[in-house]
């Protein structure tokens, strides 16, 4: 069956009332029943939880073949604490058939690929899916059909029961006895835990595990020791120097300046640039460059940021302190400058990621949100985006807040060079569709500006601010000009993973990978 | 043009792409390895076929290890790792004749 | 096969930057970024053993890849090397506008450079006369004989300086001042301004040094130059605003090339604009006002 994006979703994955994608909000007013999970009961006044070793704390959970265990990604590519449960898991205890439901994934999980192919590990759902497992995945070689949701749409299935966590793994810099955790103040700090926050709630089990035990009580924690069964304390829970890059550093190149400027022009010449308006950024070249020209927007209209949301490095903490913005309040952070911040600098706040973006609870950030600025990897003519597949069909990407902050905001801007090497990131149609064309407003390129045709009064303003704007057919045709129209990938029949919209609703399917050949 | 010994052309930069001509006998060999193989390996064959046919070489092994070059690069690699072969590459070249 | 316009030998050239000819990531769309003219190096940026591959780069650049109101330059190789025959071949079959002589010391070195792209234009088929040339002085003895090789030949629109081997030439180095660099300015200024053709500053390397740039820039600007070479895409923005005129300018401008033009058709040579004198020696410079406003944006009439 075709959906609202014209991709056709395979009948047997429409079963049990899943349904396909139809368009923005159109969950809207409906009803749901939250799952509550089974969760045991501490009476008896405990010294601590520690226990010895992973292992243990598995079998204090009655870890068994066939559960689903869940990750959070604010360990980045410097995360230990996949592999080591995994391990623990599938060598130790020996158990198979298990399901990683985790916030991301990432090349720090290549292990993970191993057991995949050995069988051990069957179901993986994920916004992130990169290096070797994205690889065994789009080949094939997982079990059960991998599913892919956004940050926001993972709370919500969490919520809806969609999900069920046998057991939560909290990887946590600084945890006291009994579990109370948080992202600071140890020695692999991550600031935020908020991807962490939703699963301690609706995980049956929870595990802390932290390589910084402190005196109780760990307070304000982020995962509260109510819902914790066990702490294990190991060695070291991840790379520091991978987990929080040393300073997002705003990107110099001037072709990311150069677009980062245009950005910053289009959100100036709307009518939501006004004192107090609220503004997210991915980390990418051009969209945390827009922070600059934004802020010299903001310093000649003299006015101020309200709110800023997301992912949060250096930049935007700068932008907090020199009292720019009002508030930040963020569900992860990537650089030391935006770990040593949160909730530490006043009015930077920490979230959790269905307070960030769950498009199913009863108003998420994202549904304020009057900018967002995105990165693509690519856009169709539909204004379609693509961050999770590469050219070549394999997985290496994430949704990541992707679609929520599109589907929520009143403005959101892509930002993309027009082509990467040959590859025309403008194009007819895209790989996968990640964020649906609906949710996206205007795209910027190195070579023009376009604005989507659904939002007329965007097009007015930008006329009226002079600002130039070309259509999107017209800059697809300059990016096939110059490296010519691609071949479609291939693919076999078989589908590997399920990509879900936000809502729950099916998005598109990724379909394993054909080896290229030159015969047609 | 006859390749003569082996020669090389290119870089593995990004929008670059390293040529390698060897001499052999028995028509052309063409090894290609692309970063874009999905949506343009058939693309790439072409322009290098085309190119080594304008130079009117029969005969070689030839190597193309593609970072995502623009046509107009491959070409200029494939020549140049052909000129290269036959020690012609630095001066008097047909701009125009069989180069174009 | 792209076919570029006949090359204009007074046109706006505010800003030049270099490119490497072997990058093809570089030269690709190198005019996104809005300079007025690119320089693709053969030169400096090319090794030794790379000139040949650098070569087929650049044809197949120059007739592949559409630049549109771009004016293309080439720097090619001094005439010291063996390779400055084969990079003139190339420029003209290729279409170059302009052909930028490295290292030039004498008007005879123009000379030869002329006679080997004349001798390229036949060749090729191309338009005798077709190829601009510009100099690129880089010794003291270059900077001494500056006015004889502005002069030296009818395809030369301009003539730059390249702080680099000057400095070293003359055992200094950069000064914020700029009075390492003030005499050879001043005085290829002025053989530039009495030959009638362009003049063009040498390039600011430091790219963290922001305010640095802005004071040579300025500087640039008061002492008469028509632009600067550039190494960086982020560095166009700031030349072009500095070296944009005034509104109070082009509206002087404007109002005086009109008076000029009604004032010609009635036959009358003298004429006031508010309340000012003013006659046909000022409408060169009014004209150059107009051109420079309407490539700044700000002056979108038809008068130029």
């Amino acid at each position: 069956m075709k959906n609202a994006v014209g991709r056709e979703i395979p009948d047997f994955l429409l079963e049990n009332g899943k349904e396909v994608y139809q368009g923005k909000n159109y969950m809207d007013g409906k009803y749901v029943q939250k799952a509550s999970p089974k969760t045991r009961r501490y009476e008896k006044p405990q010294e601590s939880k520690i226990v010895e070793t992973i292992k243990d704390a598995l079998i204090q959970c009655g870890a068994r073949d066939g559960m689903t265990f869940s990750f959070h990604h604010h360990l980045r590519e410097g995360d230990f604490v996949v592999n080591m449960v995994m391990k623990a898991a599938i060598e130790e205890l020996g158990l198979k058939d298990l399901t990683i439901a985790a916030s991301s994934l990432g090349a720090a999980h290549d292990l993970i690929a191993d057991y995949i192919e050995e069988g051990k590990v069957i179901g993986i759902q994920t916004s992130g899916i990169r290096g070797r497992m994205g690889q065994v995945v789009s080949e094939g070689k997982l079990k059960t059909t991998a599913i892919i949701r956004s940050h926001g749409g993972r709370p919500r299935a969490i919520e809806a029961g969609e999900v069920h966590i046998d057991i939560a793994f909290v990887g946590a810099p600084t945890s006291d006895c009994v579990g109370n955790s948080r992202g600071i103040g140890g020695k692999s700090n991550c600031g935020s835990l908020g991807y962490a926050m939703t699963d301690a709630k609706f995980a049956d089990h929870v595990v802390v595990i932290t390589d910084c035990l402190v005196d109780f009580p760990n307070m304000p924690a982020s995962v509260e020791a109510i819902d914790v069964d066990a702490v294990v304390v190991v060695d070291s829970i991840g790379n520091p120097k991978k987990i929080a890059s040393a300073a997002a550093r705003i990107s110099q190149n001037p072709r990311d300046l150069m677009m980062a400027e245009n950005v910053a022009k289009v959100i100036a010449s709307t009518p939501y640039f006004k004192d107090g308006f609220s503004f997210q950024t991915g980390v990418g070249g051009p969209s945390l460059a827009a922070n600059l020209f934004l802020e010299k927007y903001m310093d000649e209209q003299g006015i101020k940021m309200g709110w800023a949301i997301g992912g949060i490095c250096k930049p935007m903490v700068e932008l907090l302190k020199k009292g720019k913005i009002g508030k930040v309040i963020d569900v992860q952070d990537f650089d030391l400058d935006a770990v040593n911040s949160i909730n530490q600098t006043p009015n930077h706040f920490e979230m959790s990621a269905s307070q960030y973006a769950n498009p199913a609870n009863k108003g998420a950030f994202v549904n304020k949100l009057d900018f967002v600025v995105l990165a693509a990897l690519e856009i169709d003519t539909g204004f379609n985006v693509n961050v999770l597949t590469g050219s070549d069909g394999v997985l290496r990407g994430a949704p990541g807040g992707h679609p929520d902050t599109a589907a929520g905001s009143k403005v959101c801007i892509i930002v993309t060079p027009l082509v990467r090497g040959r590859m025309a990131t403008v194009c007819e149609n895209v790989v996968t569709v990640t964020t649906p064309g609906d949710c996206v407003d205007v795209l910027v390129t190195d070579y023009g500006i376009a604005v989507n045709p659904l939002r007329q009064d965007l097009i007015e303003c930008l006329d009226k601010a002079g600002i130039e704007h070309v259509t999107i057919e017209s800059l697809k045709e300059k990016a096939y000009s110059m490296v010519g129209r691609p071949d479609p990938v291939q693919f076999e029949d078989k589908v590997v993973a399920v990509l879900e919209a936000r809502d729950g609703t099916i998005l598109d399917v990724i379909r394993q990978i054909k080896p290229f050949t030159f015969e047609d | 043009m006859q390749i003569e010994k082996n020669a090389v052309a290119g870089t593995l930069e990004s929008s670059d792409a390293m040529v390698t001509v060897e001499p052999a006998e028995n028509g052309i060999e063409l090894d290609i390895s692309s970063s874009v193989m999905n949506q343009y390996g058939r693309q790439i064959r072409a322009t290098v076929l085309e190119t080594l046919e304008r130079l009117d070489v029969t005969s070689g092994k030839v190597t193309v290890v593609d970072k995502g070059a623009l046509d107009c690069t491959l070409k200029a690699r494939v020549e140049c790792a052909v000129f290269r072969s036959c020690d012609k590459s630095a001066a008097g070249i047909p701009w125009g004749g069989v180069i174009r | 096969m792209i076919n570029r316009p006949t090359p204009e030998r007074f046109r706006l050239r505010r800003t030049m930057m270099f490119m490497n000819a072997q990058k093809p990531g570089l030269i690709k769309d190198a005019y996104i970024y809005g300079c007025d003219s690119i320089m693709l190096d053969l030169e400096d940026a090319v090794a030794e053993n790379q000139k040949d591959a650098a070569r087929f780069s650049l044809y197949h650049a120059l007739k592949t890849i559409d630049y549109g109101k771009t004016e293309v330059i080439v720097r090619i190789n001094g005439l010291d090397t063996p390779h400055w025959q084969e990079d003139i071949r190339v420029c003209v079959a290729g279409g170059a506008d302009g052909i930028r002589i490295a290292k030039c010391e004498s008007a005879q070195d123009v000379k030869t450079v002329e006679a080997a792209v004349t001798e390229a234009e036949k060749e090729f088929g191309v338009e005798v006369g077709r190829t601009l040339l510009m100099a690129a002085l880089e010794s003291p003895k270059g900077v001494l004989n500056a006015y004889e090789i502005c002069c030296a030949s009818e395809r030369m629109f301009g003539v730059a300086i390249s702080g680099g081997d000057f400095r070293k030439c003359m055992q200094t180095k950069f000064d914020p001042s700029g009075i390492d660099m003030l005499v050879a300015r001043g005085q290829m200024l002025m053989a530039a301004r009495a030959a009638g053709i362009q003049c063009f500053d040498t390039v600011f390397t430091d790219l963290d040094d922001n305010a640095g740039f802005e004071a040579e820039v300025r500087q640039n600007k008061a002492m008469g130059f028509d632009g600067k070479s550039l190494i960086n895409p982020k560095q166009i923005r700031l030349v072009h605003e500095i070296f944009a005129p005034t509104e109070k300018e082009v509206l002087q401008a404007e109002a005086m090339v009109s008076a000029f033009r009604e004032a010609a058709a009635a036959g009358i040579g003298v004429f006031t604009v508010n309340g000012k004198m003013v006659d046909v020696a000022f409408i060169p410079g009014a004209e150059r006002t107009l051109k420079l406003a309407k490539a700044c944006g700000m002056y979108e009439g038809d008068l130029v």
